[in-house]
């Protein structure tokens, strides 16, 4: 019931504040998500890290003809970034106080609907309810980005949407797929991720066309398009440059993340011959994004755009991480995809903080800003340590492990990746000594009384800096959590399975199904 | 205590950093030097305790929590005090004490000494961290913290756009450093299963290992790299000179006694393992003999007067790199602290005279400066005949050590002695030049300018450090000179880390063969110092004349051998070409256009069912359904 609860709630809240008069929308939906945030939290005291089972599972009869289930659980790799989802809302939803004016009440349903979709995909171990979520989230962002975008704001949601789109539907073939194979495998047709684990899909080694490679292939464009890998991530500048401050946290913050987190549940475990033939390919294409996205971030004019491009080069580390297949590489994966989250969210709402006051995003346009509004600096400056890895802070511990990782599954690649520590240092202080130092540009002369940042926005950034610390400090409360998890994936690469752990009361009250 | 010890200059930080807007340098320095002082009686305390112990069993550990867990790597917070990491505390809170003190009349009328001060105690807490982490993460941990504050020290007065790049340039340089020491901590994980000091020392083979793939050797070369980077060794060293740009005191603690000898204090504490790795040990050498000579050339054509000790900060870490490349890592560590306190002494030195000539580096400016500032000049007197040598200053003992052993270890060669003697020669010649600049000789400095002597906060720190660059070397004299100088005194501090120490046979050396070359080197040195004093007091058209004999030679030195301009013309500006290519062409013009072009062949090819389409959206979905329906058909029908 708590898993239900969790991902449901939210959408429930939209509807409460779809009655609510425009002017309390406000509130209302960041008090509410405040209250989710908190409710979520429980989810510490009921999971039980010590096992990679599922854990607090619900299963319902859907459609039994075609095998799919209403079936959710929670384990150690969806922990934390089902707990990042309901963080970062609240977060997103302040940060977004003064920037979104028009049709306000609109902005929240969909912010609220969009956390529902999100968490859902978290949470569903059932593949055709996983492919529901995930498309789901693509509606309210398509509305986030189009009504209270940019100029260019069409283009931009449209590009997104379909570019996303054409990736997922295929994958939508895929599952189809998979469940008739249960039928063929194991005798009874199912849609439900723990049986795609038991399956044995035809494989021949050196040949492209094989069964389970079309079908690795399939998923894999799916969710590469989403983190989004080289070369299929042109799409994302134009989304983060068009998209509301708010907009471009959730989707750099979370979205993103079921790109990998989709490459976690589903391409590494389902598809292990594939995955160990193609391992070199994608770990290129990890090492392309990375240097590539920290070199094009170099170059760039426009502030949301190079921390756009930095995404680009932060999720290629994750990539790394997973197809080296060790505890290193997932493990610092798995952090790296929470610690990017609180980073770069972060980073975004400080640039919407600035573009709110100058409407500017024009790296060239700024400097001396560190004399005009100090406050604001010294966050910039923590937040750019994060993101480059700086020792203490939670960007360090995703980026060693995963370059750890790296290394130890081949050295060379390995070597080539930690030019992205240099290169991301590069990007990173390129901008803030434009931005901040050096002689006061057009746009900071233009505005003399800036004001510094005000108790709102420093009350929506602190939560993030906190973790900042909190993460780098103490890497362990998040790194136990998925140890169990990704040691059962890391050791049974070929037989992966996760057992359902049952308790008798829950399931007798919520009338799991027997069969199961 | 430890506790105290390790967490007052990071206590200092957060109070000066939460009211960094004070401009009340008074209080931010009395905060921030108590924080430190604090650290140093605390750092005797230990000292103490060390001392009664035995010396096998001189370690003290203390374990704050575990940190990074993950499968079988572990890595704690864990902190060690052993006499290695006792003698580079006690430097770090001692002479950063006085460099703080010095800080306070420094920074007088600066705007924002809140926020100087916290950077400063925070630089004090991340190399604490460095020397006193017991693992090699926790090292790593106090080495790119380390790196960050001397970023934003050197960037300090920020507005300046130079000043600014300075900063960057330190901080990226250093970072290619990191990258390599990441490489190295991979790799010696991979090799020893663990990161922590004494496990490392306690599995690496007894015998050294040739060729130049081994594990180990390896290790040692990509830990080398980021030693490059933070001590400014070639390549890695053209972030240092720039440093400058830092208030002077930074330069004082961090780009001269402290932060750049962080990479001579990581070697000796990998010692073991570098002996086991010779061809490792022969690359260090040879970088340190070459950096300590070409930093020595710069030096002498060098007309700013923190530049020129900056240059020949570079060179004497390219001694240090010498003394424990060919294994004589006690005389190392012995020149780390003497030049700790020399050099720390005459960039504060230089400070006053900046401070004394209102902003003033250009040495061309300033000449005849004893009679205005006789404190500055009197410890100034000792710096210099510590650096260049002069028979029983404190560089004296440690440099000559080095040398001897340059010749004499079973990993020295004879090349190396005598590179190491011409960079001496050099030494002696740009630090007397400099002395003949700034103090002595007729005045340059122009009317406007009143110079006076600074105040006592500015000259106690001086007179201390005046007073060790004099008397510190007595406590490592070599071993052959100590059996004949009166009292044979005793290389206390080579016995004082001993216990740490690999083992490396010297085998004996004769007596005179260790004199005459110290005799020659001697001789050198003198000749050299006294052309300089010919050319910059004696007769001042004299570098004229030759300068213009040698011009060629002259102007690459001059310009430091063009390296910065090289690599911007060799490495940035065509990566940052390559970036916009990357841009344009391959983003925008092929990825773009070929997903375009992808949706517009569907959309053609779809021309039969074109009277359907009434917007773009509809085509695409029409294309994806296409391609779902193709797709299951060949999966069903495979």
């Amino acid at each position: 019931m708590v898993l239900s609860l969790i991902v449901f709630l939210p959408m429930v809240y939209a509807l409460f504040v779809a009655g609510l008069p425009e002017k309390a929308v406000k509130k209302a939906t960041l008090g509410l998500s405040i209250i989710h945030f908190l409710f979520s939290l429980s989810l510490l005291q009921f999971f039980n890290p010590d096992t990679a089972n599922l854990q607090m599972v619900e299963r319902l009869t859907w459609m039994p003809e075609l095998g799919v289930t209403y079936f959710l659980g929670i384990d150690g790799i969806s922990f934390w970034l089902v707990l990042l989802t309901t963080f970062l809302t609240p977060i997103v939803i302040a940060g977004s106080w003064s920037s979104i004016v028009k049709q306000e009440k609109a902005f929240h349903i969909s912010m609220l609907v969009l956390e529902s979709a999100m968490i859902g995909s978290f949470l569903a171990f059932d593949s055709i309810l996983f492919y529901i979520f995930f498309e789901l989230s693509l509606i309210p962002m398509y509305f986030i980005v189009g009504i209270w975008g940019g100029e260019n704001r069409i283009y931009a949601t449209l590009k997104f949407f379909i570019y996303t789109m054409a990736g997922s539907l295929l994958m939508l073939a895929g599952i189809i797929y998979l469940i008739f194979q249960c039928d063929t495998q194991l005798g009874q047709i199912s849609a439900s991720v723990l049986d795609f684990y038991k399956l044995d899909l035809p494989f021949v080694s050196g040949r492209l066309l094989n069964p389970q490679n079309v079908l690795f292939f399939i998923f894999c464009l799916a969710f590469a398009i989403k983190v989004p890998m080289f070369p299929f991530h042109t799409w994302l500048p134009d989304a983060h440059v068009q998209a509301p401050t708010g907009g471009s946290m959730i989707l750099a913050g979370v979205m993103l993340k079921m790109g990998t987190y989709g490459f976690l549940r589903f391409v590494l475990p389902v598809f292990p011959e594939s995955v160990a033939e193609y391992t070199p390919l994608f770990m290129a294409l990890g090492l392309v994004g990375i240097i590539y996205g920290a070199l094009v971030a170099m170059v760039q004019v426009d502030m949301k755009k190079l921390v756009a491009y930095s995404s680009v080069s932060h999720m290629g580390y994750v990539i790394l991480g997973l197809f080296a297949m060790n505890m290193m590489g997932l493990q610092g994966s798995l952090f790296q995809m929470l610690a990017h989250g609180i980073s770069t969210g972060a980073l975004f709402l400080l640039v919407g903080v600035i573009y709110e006051r100058t409407h500017s995003r024009e790296i060239a346009a700024y400097g001396a800003l560190a004399k005009a509004i100090p406050i604001y600096a010294i966050s910039f400056l923590i937040i750019t340590f994060s993101s480059i890895a700086v020792p203490m802070t939670n960007g360090f511990v995703g980026e060693f492990l995963i370059l750890f990782g790296t290394f130890q599954a081949s050295p060379y690649v390995g070597s080539v990746a930690v030019l992205g520590v240099i290169l991301g240092a590069a990007y990173m202080l390129w901008m803030v000594k434009k931005v901040f130092f050096g002689e006061e540009g057009a746009i900071v002369k233009k505005y003399p009384d800036m004001p510094d940042m005000n108790w709102r926005e420093l009350a929506t950034l602190a939560p993030l800096v906190i973790m900042v610390f909190w993460m780098g400090l103490f890497p362990g409360t998040f790194l136990r959590v998925s140890e169990k998890s990704l040691e059962n994936l890391v050791k049974n690469k070929h037989n992966y399975n996760i057992s359902v752990e049952l308790k008798e009361d829950d399931s007798r009250s919520l009338g799991v199904n027997s069969e199961l | 205590m430890f506790y105290v010890l390790l967490f007052a200059p990071l206590l200092g930080f957060l109070i000066n950093g939460f009211r960094f807007r004070s401009t009340n340098a008074k209080l931010a320095g009395t905060i921030a030097s108590g924080a430190i002082l604090l650290s140093f009686i605390s750092a005797l305390f230990y000292f103490g305790q060390l001392i009664k112990m035995p010396a096998e069993a001189r370690s003290l550990s203390f374990i704050l929590f575990d940190w990074i867990q993950v499968g079988d790597f572990s890595a704690q917070m864990g902190f060690t005090l052993d006499p290695l990491s006792m003698v580079m505390t006690l430097i770090i809170t001692g002479v950063g004490f006085l460099i703080h003190l010095f800080s306070v009349g420094y920074m007088d009328h600066d705007e924002r000494p809140a926020k100087y001060f916290a950077y400063l105690n925070f630089f004090v807490f991340n190399m604490l961290l460095l020397v006193l982490g017991n693992n090699l993460l926790v090292m790593f941990v106090g080495w790119e913290g380390v790196g960050l504050c001397s970023y934003l020290l050197i960037g300090f007065w920020f507005s300046d756009p130079e000043k600014a790049a300075a900063g960057m340039k330190a901080f990226i340089t250093n970072r290619i450093g990191d990258a390599g020491f990441l490489l190295g901590i991979f790799t010696i994980f991979l090799t020893f299963g663990t990161v922590t000091f004494t496990e490392i020392a306690s599995s690496v083979p007894a015998e050294p290992l040739t060729g130049w793939t081994s594990p180990i050797t390896l290790a040692c070369l990509f830990l080398f790299i980021g030693a490059m980077g933070k001590s400014a060794q070639i390549p890695l060293y053209v972030w240092l000179p720039d440093a400058m740009a830092g208030p002077t005191p930074v330069s004082a603690l961090i780009h001269a006694a402290t932060m750049v000898t962080a990479g001579v204090y990581m070697i000796i504490r990998m010692n073991v393992l570098f002996l086991a790795a010779p061809n490792a040990m022969m690359i260090v050498a040879i970088v340190g003999a070459l950096t300590a000579l070409m930093a020595a050339t710069i030096g002498l054509a060098q007309n700013d007067i923190k530049k020129v000790l900056a240059y020949s900060t570079v060179s004497q870490l390219g001694y240090m790199f010498l003394a424990v490349g060919v294994g004589a890592f006690g005389a190392g560590l012995a020149h780390l602290m003497t030049h700790a306190f020399f050099k720390a002494l005459m960039f504060l030195g230089s400070g006053s005279v900046i401070h004394a000539m209102h902003e003033e580096q250009d040495m061309r400016k300033m000449g005849g400066l004893k009679k205005y500032m006789p404190i500055t000049h009197a410890t100034f007197v000792c710096g210099w005949l510590a650096i260049i040598g002069f028979p029983f200053f404190s560089g004296f003992f440690s440099k000559d050590e080095i040398l001897w052993m340059s010749f004499h270890s079973p990993r020295g060669h004879w090349l190396l002695w005598v590179v190491g003697v011409i960079a001496a020669m050099f030494t002696a010649f740009y630090m007397t030049r400099l002395m003949a600049m700034t103090f002595w000789g007729k005045s340059r400095v122009p009317e406007s300018i009143h110079p006076h002597e600074s105040p006592v906060t500015m000259t106690i720190p001086l007179i201390v450090l005046g007073f060790l660059s004099v008397f510190a070397g007595w406590l490592c004299v070599p071993h052959g000179l100590g059996s004949v100088l009166p009292g044979h005194p005793h290389n206390f501090l080579d016995q004082w880390i001993h216990p740490l120490m690999g083992k490396l046979e010297m085998g004996h050396g004769s007596l005179g063969m260790e004199f005459g070359l110290m005799g020659v080197s001697l001789v050198l040195v003198f000749a050299s110092a006294f052309m300089a004093y010919r050319f910059y007091v004696v007769d001042p058209s004299l570098p004229q004349k030759a300068q213009a004999r040698v011009k060629g030679l002259y102007d690459l030195v001059a310009n430091k051998y063009w390296v910065d301009e090289g690599y911007f013309k060799f490495i940035i500006n065509p990566l940052v070409r390559l970036s916009r290519h990357l841009w344009a062409d391959v983003d925008v013009k092929l990825i773009d256009r070929a997903t375009y072009s992808i949706s517009d062949l569907f959309k053609n090819a779809g021309g039969g069912l074109r009277m359907v389409q009434s917007g773009n959206m509809q085509v695409y979905a029409l294309y994806i359904l296409i391609g779902v329906v193709v797709s299951l058909f060949f999966l069903m029908a495979r």
